[in-house]
């Protein structure tokens, strides 16, 4: 009896592995196709589905070449490195207070920046556009990167306070009766044990940067300060017909995000849990 | 003024209230790019600017009179609709599916995960130009499929609520992962107790799934509703990239047609009017969402 249950049980296991595979080999054929696409001469003419039976780099030296992406993959390393920093460090601190005191001004604050999360940004762009202008951050480093900051920040604000509300409060306690200052509370206490989900908050702020494009297509307009998006897209709009280019140009896009994620793929899923605790 | 200074010193030690100062900078960014382009926005859309010039004036109330029987407007709020509701129903349903599929252990059970997750990474801009190759007339991959199997090509984008549905669809297939994640975490807090005693009781397998594992997700439902109407109501990118709006204004969201209105059509007064139109919705959307699914929780909460 026990041993046919056993047999039944590996079937039913296969049945699920051979599914998953399934889904696997759908979910993977797009990439599949930009993939073999990227490697194929620009004379090539066969069907996408076909690997190019002599693979050749043209189509990369092109991108890099002539599509510039080398640089925009610097010039959104800067906005990601320099916005990130900004909302983990804006983020933190802001959340201690709104988690620790729920005073009337601090509910009020914590659910206005929940609130900004539902923001679609191009409802709001055009005011915005004009308001770097009058400023003079159109085209430069610090208007998209505050602007970035800006919007990313709920999310972090969110997952932070969800966070230092598990830290029992009675640490606070214990440290003021030491004689800790009470900003100082939050650099010696709180913060060394809030590690896990400042990696979480890193990794989800990083690539939703880095895959940022509505904020990008308006404050960058200077072709020197392209970022991927933006010049991925002119790959695809400007009367290119360098197909493997543009696959390729593609390819070198995502990959920076898709090495990452292989290799911390633990972070970046516990990341996603941690951001859809309520 | 000696006084003075010590009452303010015992604030900033030990009066929690002085703690909101931490909050400073992030309240200046938002007050800087939230609150004052709000303002700014209902300001503009009472305006004829077109986008550069210094010169404009207020037209009153012309710009949302305009909008009520603009025909554009309509079907972009309309795809909007689909794009937001259409993709949270097939996300919710793949993702649990997946959920269900991939949360036992199996041989390649990691790897599906890691694979169904990777779109998930991927702009969606960059999401749109991927499936390009895959949709397109000449050429295309989905095309070079049927004229394998001995049909005729079909140009895919060329009609414009077949070209919503595709979108929709695409964007559900791109970003299930994540719903599909919060699902496996809520499946996992389900103690296994709970199932084995409804198998004791007799329960099959269709009575556990609906009795028991639904009940229980009911909060990871409610978060990826919540992500995916938000995440839809806001598409932008992949409309860029996939038809940019085309064949017409047929496949527009409100943001790619505030888009096309600001840059390509220099309309900005009309443009921000349909701004806060999509900003109000979205507001009001959400509300109702959230109020819904907190009585919803507390029901099933007892």
């Amino acid at each position: 009896m026990a041993k046919k249950r056993s047999t039944l049980g590996t079937r039913w296991n296969w049945l699920k592995s051979i599914t998953a595979l399934a889904v696997s080999v759908f979910f993977f054929a797009p990439f599949y196709i930009i993939l073999s696409l990227s490697f194929k001469p620009r004379t090539d003419r066969t069907s996408y589905w076909l690997f190019p039976k002599e693979p050749t780099f043209d189509a990369y030296a092109y991108a890099l070449d002539r599509g510039d992406i080398g640089l925009a993959i610097i010039n959104t390393l800067i906005v990601t490195f320099f916005s990130v920093i900004l909302v983990l460090i804006f983020g933190a601190i802001a959340a201690y207070p709104l988690s620790r005191h729920k005073t009337r001004l601090n509910t009020l604050i914590l659910s206005c920046f929940v609130g900004v999360m539902m923001v679609p940004p191009l409802s709001v762009l055009v005011p915005i556009y004009k308001e770097l202008v009058t400023l003079g951050g159109i085209n430069t480093y610090w208007g998209i990167i505050l602007l970035t900051v800006t919007y990313s920040l709920p999310m972090s604000v969110f997952m932070f306070t969800n966070f230092i509300k598990s830290i029992p409060k009675e640490l606070d306690e214990a440290a003021l009766i030491d004689g800790c200052s009470q900003f100082m509370i939050f650099p010696r206490i709180i913060l060394p044990n809030m590690a896990p989900v400042i990696s979480s908050v890193l990794i989800l702020t990083s690539v939703s940067i880095w895959n940022d494009y509505s904020f990008q297509l308006y404050v960058l307009q200077k072709p020197k300060l392209k970022t991927i998006t933006l010049a991925i897209s002119s790959f695809f709009t400007e009367g290119n017909s360098n197909m493997p280019a543009a696959a390729a140009a593609t390819v070198l896009s995502v990959l920076p995000v898709a090495i990452i994620y292989l290799c911390l793929q633990k972070y970046f899923i516990q990341g996603t849990m941690d951001s859809a605790i309520k | 003024m000696k006084k003075e200074k010590q009452s303010m010193r015992r604030f900033i030690g030990s009066d929690p209230r002085a703690l909101t100062l931490l909050t400073l900078p992030a309240v200046i960014l938002f007050i800087m790019f939230v609150v004052v382009p709000i303002i700014s926005g209902i300001n503009i859309s009472f305006t004829n600017w077109n986008g550069y010039s210094q010169n404009y004036s207020y037209v009153g109330f012309d710009n949302y009179r305009k909008m009520v029987t603009d025909p554009q407007v309509w079907t972009s709020f309309r795809n909007t609709l689909i794009y937001g509701f259409g993709s949270t129903l097939i996300q919710t349903i793949l993702g649990l599916a997946l959920a269900m599929l991939l949360s036992s252990k199996f041989f390649f059970r990691s790897g599906a995960r890691t694979v169904i997750y990777l779109p998930a990474m991927v702009a969606q801009l960059i999401i749109g130009y991927i499936w390009y190759f895959i949709v397109t007339y000449e050429r295309g991959a989905l095309n070079d499929i049927i004229l394998l199997f001995g049909g005729d090509k079909v140009d895919w984008m060329s009609k414009g609520f077949r070209a919503v549905m595709i979108i929709t669809f695409i964007n559900s297939i791109a970003y299930c992962g994540k719903t599909m994640i919060i699902f496996l975490a809520g499946l996992q807090s389900i103690p296994a107790m709970y199932r084995e005693a409804a198998s004791i009781d007799g329960a099959n397998a269709w009575q556990s799934f609906r009795h028991i594992t639904v009940p229980q997700l009911l909060p990871a439902f409610t978060t990826s509703l919540v992500l995916n109407i938000i995440g839809g109501l806001k598409m932008f990118g992949l409309v860029v990239s996939m038809t940019n709006g085309g064949p017409g204004y047929a496949s527009h969201s409100l943001s790619s047609l505030i888009n096309t209105l600001y840059f390509a059509n220099q309309q900005a007064g009309y443009s921000a009017a349909v701004g806060m139109f999509s900003f109000v919705f979205i507001v009001f959307v959400n509300v109702l969402l959230n109020k819904y699914l907190q009585k919803k929780e507390r029901q099933y909460n007892g």
